[in-house]
């Protein structure tokens, strides 16, 4: 090891959670770097030409919850955060070209009025339930045993957001906070393609159904950005690639430093304190910090190593739920396509084939017993409407997140990779007819090629499922809530940790807030 | 499936002998097997165990056996002792614990090769040795049923085994371990045992148990070997000063009350945890402990009188309870009074005026007496017979 190459924070990973740590960190006054092992930065939030001169966000592929905490921290906007396209409705689409669209408390299309004005009514409690969780975003989750004074304030905080709703709301939370979606939609709503796009929303990214425990919860969760100015989902210009470009600028003004293609093999502890990192490459650099946007599983089991930590802990860490379900489709276009009964105006919102919740429920069970769906949800986004850089003229990008596609399939991915494609075409077809056609080049990323890509266990799009047991001061497991490890001067910043995924950006905030609080390099 | 309902307690590999010399038929269930508490007469079996020599059944003792590549990093990880100086044909004494740095348990490592040892205690935890085992290269399996072993203790037990042909047997140091030719099989021998005296513990397959058995009797028939139940080793390992899982302390992963386990710090084994060794299991929990003091301190005592001072409450001089009693017996080769006590911090330094509250029953009439006790350090039996090679006496 060289003096030379000293740094008081190493950062692990270029994902947006780990870029969002450094700038904070780097603002602070602290020499960091950045080491990413591919060769572009990003992680699961970057732009990729799958096909030449078509581009595509090449994972997420819609901003939900961007902190605007973080945007103006990072003066995000000043270093290049545009969206083509913001507050996008979603339409839900039925096989006979009926269709709803969901745009902020409306819904519109082929549904009762009835329905529409219950909807409004849903959404509103949503978002006044979704206020309870926005609060704990911006704070380190409370510890419940030995907590410090701060810990049981935050926690009394908590109880006071939940209190605060009045007692038929705070009822209400407490009894469908921990449910399932499908029981409570079938309370409220008749028509199946609302039923069926508010389901989706309640399972995207995880290994659970409609009917599954605490579905509600990860409904309320993927709005929580309606409560600080999203109302819909946004298209960043460029895809979301630009994002992390924009955060990374940031850093880099501040003065971290960024290294690609760069692959930590082994963070090197003595006497279980952080002394450096290990490349692949058998360069050793030195530091006493470091933080990991790595998954908290590989963070843990490969990065450390078992052997490094405690049993309990290791049992805690192997047994964290995350079985990835979501595989991710690109479609380069000849030109701009059609679905049966959306208006050629409508078709630049988020499109999703989820026709009715027994349809979601059905496609999950098959995820049940490592078979991927044979009807498959669908959430459909074709930035190229908005955002004419992302393809030739005339021509269009269709980006697709599709469930379920469960990663320990039985027969295993590199077999049934393009049956699965030639299906989700298939099924994207019943709905815009003579697709097929239109299809220059396409791609299909299965859970195993995720996994491969941006490194992340099970290929699981947030380093853990997102339900109760794993939730606040339980995320990413009982015992480790508050981004420092057992390993001194080690932290977790990725979406593993409170407040979880989505491109949020709070988990890197909070987790170099943590640090600086520390203090202890 | 056969129609036979499977006996509620298993019997060991010793059963036949065991039963027919276990004249006042006094059974008990140790972890799952019938074993004797008592063969004839208590007091007889515990002088056999002190004075020529004395056949216990082990078998029930926990056994599992760990090989592999890693098995020794992955030992050195689980344990609170420095296994580096561990060398095959050697055992070591050591504590294990959770992540809280509190004691699984206490036992022995055997290690028979490089890459393989055998883990021998009281309580079962094969569920814990696996989750340990993450990010290691080993395989661990439960031998308990696969090995019959007995603990051959006293005097005239190396005199014994050389009659029985285990030529060398005498240079066998406390601690080593061997094997010889045994019938049709082997036969591990090791210096180890639970009473404190010299003595062997043999370990053998189930199907050669019977033959060891009677070897063991016909070659020791003139020096008066006689089996001793558990009522008999108790009071040995008293007078030892030997802890046992589940009587001096609550096992960490049995805990059901919050605080009610130990740390090695807070058994009197903090000579087993070595913070300077690479990580284990434990050592931040230990090394705070080590920091900021421990909540209890673990005591022999040496009480007035001579009842046994079972479960007593210990009294400070302000008549305030700082303590309970874990274990107690009168120990008959060192006639002392002898307690095994838990006392909050900081009572129990040497010197320390403390009292315990006896209460026994007299022909169905409870008395009770406030005896004085007084910390005792070292062990109030150790024989120089139990560390010399050869040893000091027939």
């Amino acid at each position: 090891m060289t003096d030379t190459n000293q740094f008081d924070v190493v950062v692990i990973g270029a994902g947006h959670n780990g870029l969002v740590s450094a700038a904070y960190l780097a603002e602070s006054g602290l020499k960091v770097l950045v080491l990413e092992s591919s060769g572009t930065i990003g992680g699961a939030a970057r732009t990729c030409e799958f096909s030449e001169g078509y581009r595509v966000s090449e994972c997420a592929h819609l901003v939900y919850a961007l902190h605007p905490t973080i945007v103006r921290d990072l003066k995000l906007t000043n270093y290049g955060l545009r969206y083509a396209a913001t507050d996008l409705g979603t339409i839900s689409l039925g096989s006979d070209g009926l269709h709803v669209l969901i745009k902020g408390d409306s819904v519109s299309g082929d549904i009762s009025y009835e329905d529409a004005d219950s909807y409004r009514k849903f959404r509103s409690k949503m978002i006044k339930f979704c206020q309870v969780f926005a609060t704990t975003l911006e704070h380190q989750p409370p510890r419940l045993m030995n907590g410090s004074l701060g810990d049981k304030l935050s926690l009394l905080k908590l109880g006071w957001q939940v209190r605060k709703l009045g007692k038929t709301d705070m009822q209400e939370l407490l009894r469908i906070g921990s449910i399932n979606i499908y029981d409570v939609l079938e309370e409220r709503f008749d028509n199946q393609l609302l039923k069926g796009a508010l389901c989706l929303d309640a399972v995207l990214g995880s290994h659970t159904g409609p009917r599954s425990p605490n579905t509600v919860l990860a409904y309320l969760y993927r709005h929580v950005g309606e409560t600080f100015g999203f109302n819909g989902p946004s298209i960043p210009l460029g895809g979301m690639g630009t994002v992390v470009e924009a955060i990374a600028a940031s850093a880099k003004s501040s003065g971290a430093e960024l290294r690609t293609s760069s692959k930590v093999e082994k963070i090197l502890t003595e006497g279980s304190k952080v002394v450096g990192v290990r490349l692949e490459t058998g360069e050793e650099i030195k530091t006493h910090t470091v933080v990991s946007n790595a998954d908290p599983r590989a963070t843990f089991s490969s990065l450390v190593g078992y052997p490094q930590l405690d049993t309990e802990f290791s049992r805690r860490v192997h047994n964290i739920r995350m079985k990835g379900n979501t595989a991710k489709l690109h479609l380069a276009l000849d030109s701009r396509p059609r679905f049966t009964g959306v208006g050629e105006s409508e078709t630049g919102n988020r499109l999703v084939i989820a026709p009715d919740s027994d349809y979601v429920e059905r496609a999950f069970n098959h995820a049940k017993y490592k078979e991927y769906s044979d009807k498959p949800i669908v959430e459909i986004s074709i930035p190229s409407i908005h955002d004419s850089t992302l393809a030739p003229a005339g021509k269009h990008v269709l980006s697709a997140v599709v469930q379920y596609a469960p990663h320990n399939l039985q027969q295993g991915w590199s077999q049934a990779s393009d049956t699965f494609k030639n299906l989700l075409i298939d099924l994207i077809e019943d709905y815009a007819p003579g697709i097929r056609q239109q299809i220059v080049a396409s791609e299909l990323l299965t859970p195993a090629d995720i996994e491969s890509r941006f490194g992340t266990t099970n290929g699981h799009w947030h380093h853990g499922e997102l339900a109760l047991d794993q939730f606040l001061m339980l995320r990413p497991f009982p015992g480790m809530s508050q981004y420092a490890t057992p390993v001194h001067g080690l932290y977790h910043c990725s979406a593993g940790s409170h407040p979880g995924g989505n491109v949020l950006g709070m988990v890197g905030r909070n987790c170099a807030r943590a640090v600086i609080k520390r203090g202890d390099r | 499936m056969s129609d036979q309902i499977p006996p509620r307690l298993m019997q060991t590999p010793f059963h036949s002998r065991i039963a027919t010399a276990c004249e006042l038929n006094q059974w008990e269930d140790w972890k799952g097997y019938t074993t004797p508490s008592a063969f004839t007469n208590v007091e007889l079996e515990y002088f056999a165990m002190r004075n020529s020599a004395s056949i216990f059944d082990l078998t029930p003792m926990t056994k599992y056996r760990i090989t592999g590549p890693d098995a020794h990093a992955y030992l050195d990880r689980l344990v609170t002792r420095n296994l580096g100086k561990l060398k095959p044909g050697r055992v070591t004494y050591t504590a294990w614990c959770n992540d809280a740095g509190q004691v699984i348990d206490d036992g022995t490592i055997f290690r028979i090769s490089r890459d393989s040892f055998i883990l021998c205690s009281q309580e079962r935890h094969l569920d814990w040795l696996e989750w340990s085992a993450l990010g290691f290269n080993v395989s661990i399996e439960d031998e308990t049923d696969r090995i019959a072993a007995l603990s051959f203790q006293g005097p005239s037990t190396c005199t014994i085994l050389k009659n029985m042909g285990l030529y060398g047997i005498e240079n066998l140091k406390p601690f080593d371990l061997t094997h010889y030719p045994f019938e049709q099989s082997e036969l591990m021998v090791s210096r180890t045992g639970f009473t404190g005296d010299l003595g062997y513990e043999l370990w053998v397959d189930p199907d050669q148990a019977e033959k060891l058995w009677d070897r063991l009797m016909d070659a020791g028939e003139q020096f008066d070997t006689k089996p001793a139940g558990s009522e008999a080793l108790q009071i040995a390992r008293i007078e030892a000063g030997f802890l046992q899982a589940g009587a001096d302390f609550v096992p960490a992963e049995q805990e059901v009350r919050a605080g009610r386990s130990r740390s090695p710090y807070e058994l009197g084994l903090g000579w087993l945890v070595h913070l300077k060794k690479s990580h284990f299991n434990g050592k931040q929990a230990l090394q705070l402990e080590k920091r900021k003091g421990s909540r209890y301190r673990f005591v022999k005592l040496d009480v007035a009188g001579n009842k046994p001072a079972e479960h007593s409450f210990i009294y400070n001089r302000h008549h305030k309870v700082v303590g309970t009693v874990t274990s107690a017996a009168w120990v008959p080769t060192a006639k002392r009074n002898v307690a095994f006590a838990s006392l909050e911090m900081p009572w129990g330094k040497p010197g320390d005026e403390l009292t315990v509250e006896i209460y026994y029953l007299r022909e169905l009439k409870w008395s009770r007496v406030m005896e004085k006790c007084t910390v005792i350090e070292g062990a109030v039996f150790d024989p120089e017979r139990r560390h010399a090679t050869p040893p000091t006496c027939q």
